[in-house]
């Protein structure tokens, strides 16, 4: 029964990134002034909002995995591996980000990279948390769970200075496009539609790539934690 | 004063000021900063007050992960964190003593610094300049907060002064970024400097706020 489920959730999620990406390139209309450049805002945007997302399970799993680690051991494992699994989907999703905005951003402004305020923000997001990887990397022994735990909290008081940096700042990236001025927002219903799918397709793709990496870390504690208790034993 | 917190600092200071390892290797680490820069962007006339302030502040970055790559080098040895676990008192006075003696270190060292720097850059400072005894503290403050974290983070690890560098220069960016924009722009009185500084301001809250409610943590791993 779960194999069936799973097995459809990977038909879907295929089927929905295939529509998304036939919605972004064929259906959607072009855009006034940019042509055919602006349908890389429909793996832009929302690969950055997802990462977010990401980050916040993350960030979640870090705090579940300090709360529990004393208390209800198994908890604390599942939450490490949820950590771990949302800070390297959301690695995954940030580094799309700052590869099509420079692609967009070389034909729309003439120049590969700016230093204004989101650009170096969401660059340095990507920095603190590709950092997080490395520590769990290189960090030996037992306590590396626990360090990386609380460098996953660290890291995730950045997230919220990226997304109010487009506020507070006069910046060269666009301004947003939802919740922005009294102007803002997507008005055109096709333009909307294929917005939509694409935000869902890489929503459940990645909830699809968190949930595998997820149980490959579930696998690995569980083979540590019997190599362990084998050598206990012996 | 009886606290945990007066006994660490003054033990620090007691040690320091017996070898003055760390000062003096800070000191002629920055020193050669400045002068590396100066020999790399060429530092004359109005382009010297372009990037004195960016100059000033990676040095004292530089100067800081020296000094804090050693700061938990007599803890480490001879199970001393054992002995500051067993301590009655909260970790995070610990830590509070150990930022406040590097803290007070890095400004010496910037102190010291700072004739060398007027000179070898020919600062005329435009704007208002004693927001720079603002600035810069704030500044070294952030660095030496997280990094004295970080660095206590990173101790059990195999290569831990890397790994110091690597986490903590990413988290410390925007308020490199500020500490830089602020100095600037009261070299070359371009432009206002209070949005940086509350930044500044509001970066040291947030973070010296969350490093002592998570060392504890991090001190009794395992």
């Amino acid at each position: 029964m779960k194999k069936l489920a799973s097995g459809l959730y990977v038909v879907v999620t295929i089927a929905l990134m295939i529509w998304g990406f036939y919605q972004a390139v064929y259906v959607a209309p072009l855009d006034a002034m940019q042509g055919e450049i602006s349908r890389i805002f429909y793996y832009h945007v929302p690969n950055a909002m997802l990462c977010f997302l990401f980050f916040a399970i993350s960030l979640i799993g870090s705090i579940g995995y300090l709360s529990y680690r004393n208390k209800l051991p198994s908890r604390a494992q599942a939450a490490d591996a949820l950590a771990l699994a949302g800070a390297e989907v959301g690695v995954l999703y940030c580094t799309v980000v700052l590869t099509t905005g420079p692609l967009w951003g070389r034909r729309a402004w003439g120049i590969w990279w700016t230093w204004d305020a989101r650009l170096t923000t969401t660059l340095v997001l990507w920095l603190i948390y590709v950092s997080y990887l490395l520590m769990r990397r290189f960090a030996a022994g037992p306590q590396v769970q626990t360090l990386a735990a609380v460098l996953g909290i660290f890291g995730a008081l950045d997230v919220p200075i990226v997304y109010m940096s487009n506020r507070w700042w006069r910046t060269q990236h666009p301004a947003p496009v939802f919740g922005g001025g009294p102007d803002s927002g997507i008005k055109d219903p096709a333009m909307l539609a294929a917005w939509e799918w694409n935000i869902l397709a890489w929503l459940v793709w990645g909830v699809l790539i968190l949930a595998l990496r997820y149980r490959l870390e579930r696998q690995h504690q569980k083979i540590a934690d019997a190599e362990a208790q084998a050598a206990l034993n012996a | 004063m009886n606290s945990a917190l007066w006994t660490h600092l003054a033990k620090d200071l007691r040690i320091e000021w017996r070898s003055l390892d760390a000062i003096i290797s800070m000191l002629f680490f920055s020193g050669l900063v400045v002068v590396l820069f100066s020999i790399a962007f060429d530092p004359r006339g109005a382009f010297s007050q372009q990037i004195a302030g960016g100059v000033l502040c990676v040095a004292t970055m530089f100067a800081s992960v020296s000094a804090l790559n050693q700061a938990w080098a007599r803890e480490i040895r001879h199970q001393v964190m054992d002995a500051q676990r067993m301590v009655p008192s909260p970790g995070s006075e610990l830590l509070l003593a150990k930022v406040i003696v590097n803290f007070l270190f890095v400004t010496i060292v910037q102190i010291l610094l700072a004739p060398f720097f007027v000179v070898f850059y020919n600062l005329h400072i435009a704007g208002q300049g004693w927001l720079l005894l603002l600035v810069l503290p704030l500044g070294t403050w952030a660095l030496v907060s997280n990094g004295v974290f970080f660095a206590a983070l990173s101790m059990s690890s195999r290569n831990r002064e890397l790994l110091l560098s690597l986490i903590l220069f990413p988290i410390f960016i925007p308020a490199l970024l500020a500490m830089v924009q602020a100095t600037t722009s009261i070299f070359t009185g371009e432009s206002d400097p209070s949005l940086w500084i509350k930044m500044l301001l509001g970066y040291d809250i947030i973070f010296t706020t969350i490093s002592l409610l998570l060392f504890d943590v991090v001190l009794h791993v395992d």
